[in-house]
């Protein structure tokens, strides 16, 4: 392949901030926040009387403390709110006890299962969650407590990290390696390795037999689905799916997953039908984040009464 | 809930499973380990559950297969390295003698290689 002469990230992915428009956090009773320090991002949720009141995702820096400090910065720009006005914190994800402001750390596996219970709703009985560095999957019942787990973190193969270094090896924004992993004439066979640096090096070869970008993203996407579904089996997969995570915004990996499972994953919207017709953003990769802060609101009732 | 703790990679899967609705707490499983694979807790993925239940620690997570070798020689002895290749039945005698397993009084503890 030609050198880059020009440096771009392409890894970078979509950081994001919100703030609701049609709350007053003044006028709420219970202020609560969940800080998820992941490996690779960072997710700050506001809510107030346990409605979503703003939120910020940005990339992790090197050290927890300070990922955690400027994703509750950013989450709070413009709403006039300090993390003193906060009655309860809960941190979360991998820098989970290094949470300055939290009052409390608690595992992800809890998290993403209440999030992703109060984001899809309750008849979501699996969660698969595809993070930076791990992939969970998470039977919950239909109040969001887990039933069943289990969690891969021993490599980044299966998970975002591994991703953002394919894009950048062959030359494609994170952003696009979904729709380019479709614009091939055939299915390719997945790539056999399951570790990244060897992926990257079959990837090598592949590219030089004449191979084009899209299709080599096509293998890596199914290599990914592939074992991702190993995980999904061994926790049994019931109805209905739901998705969160970075990688549930790359359709080059979770459409070819469906395949495999036979299954589709849920509409990626609001349970609450409230928050579909005020059109509030539904970001995937604030699940955990989401779960804290109703774990932080829990906590926080519990310590008054 | 089920607790699957470990991992699986390229050589095969290495869990053990802790029913937490049948964990007491007791603390068996951590004196019978020779490795200090458990530990006896808060639950990691319960915040809201009051009684302690036993987990794997995290030092171990990762290296289960290699941690759990010394009360597995039945993998080397009989039917090579992998799980997939001890005959069934012998395999599912030696689970029920691990030392963890047979402490558990609940049978709370389930291994799966």
């Amino acid at each position: 392949m030609a050198e880059n002469t020009e440096k771009k990230e392409l890894w970078r992915w979509l950081e994001a901030r919100w703030t609701n428009p049609d709350i007053d956090w003044k006028q709420g009773k219970i202020v609560s926040a969940g800080i998820d320090v992941g490996s690779v991002s960072t997710q700050c949720v506001v809510m107030v009387d346990g409605d979503l009141y703003c939120y910020s995702s940005l990339r992790s820096g090197s050290g927890s403390v300070d990922s955690a400090w400027r994703g509750s910065n950013r989450a709070l720009e413009g709403t006039g709110m300090t993390v003193d006005d906060w009655h309860y914190c809960v941190g979360t994800g991998y820098g989970r006890v290094n949470v300055p402001m939290s009052k409390r750390a608690i595992t992800e596996i809890a998290c993403h299962g209440r999030g992703a219970n109060w984001m899809y709703g309750p008849q979501v009985k699996t969660i698969l969650d595809m993070g930076g560095q791990d992939c969970k999957v998470i039977r919950v019942d239909e109040k969001g407590k887990v039933t069943n787990f289990a969690m891969n973190d021993k490599c980044a193969a299966g998970a975002g990290r591994g991703m953002e270094v394919f894009a950048d090896f062959v030359g494609v924004s994170i952003n696009d390696v979904g729709d380019k992993s479709f614009e091939i004439d055939e299915e390719p066979k997945p790539v056999s390795s399951t570790c990244v640096i060897f992926a990257k090096s079959e990837a090598a070869g592949l590219l030089k037999e004449g191979w084009q970008v899209s299709k080599v993203l096509a293998a890596y996407c199914s290599a990914m689905a592939h074992r991702v579904w190993e995980l999904m089996v061994r926790v049994g997969i019931e109805p209905e799916l739901s998705i969160t995570g970075g990688i549930a915004k790359n359709r080059g990996v979770v459409e070819r997953l469906e395949k495999e499972i036979g299954m589709k994953f849920q509409e990626k919207k609001w349970h609450n039908p409230d928050y579909i017709k005020r059109n509030y953003p539904f970001d995937t990769q604030i699940a955990g984040a989401i779960g804290g802060a109703l774990f932080a609101k829990a906590l926080a009732e519990k310590g008054k009464a | 809930m089920l607790a699957n703790w470990g991992y699986q990679d390229g050589s095969g899967v290495y869990f053990i499973t802790i029913d937490t609705d049948k964990c007491n707490g007791c603390r068996e499983c951590i004196e019978a380990c020779p490795q200090r694979v458990f530990e006896v807790g808060e639950d990691p993925a319960d915040p809201l559950r009051e009684e302690p239940v036993a987990f794997v620690v995290d030092e171990q997570r990762r290296k289960l297969r290699f941690a759990c070798s010394p009360c597995k020689k039945y993998l080397t002895a009989e039917g090579g390295s992998a799980a997939s290749r001890t005959p069934a039945e012998l395999l599912a005698k030696e689970l029920k003698n691990l030392p963890c397993v047979a402490a558990c009084e609940r049978g709370a503890i389930t291994h799966s290689w």
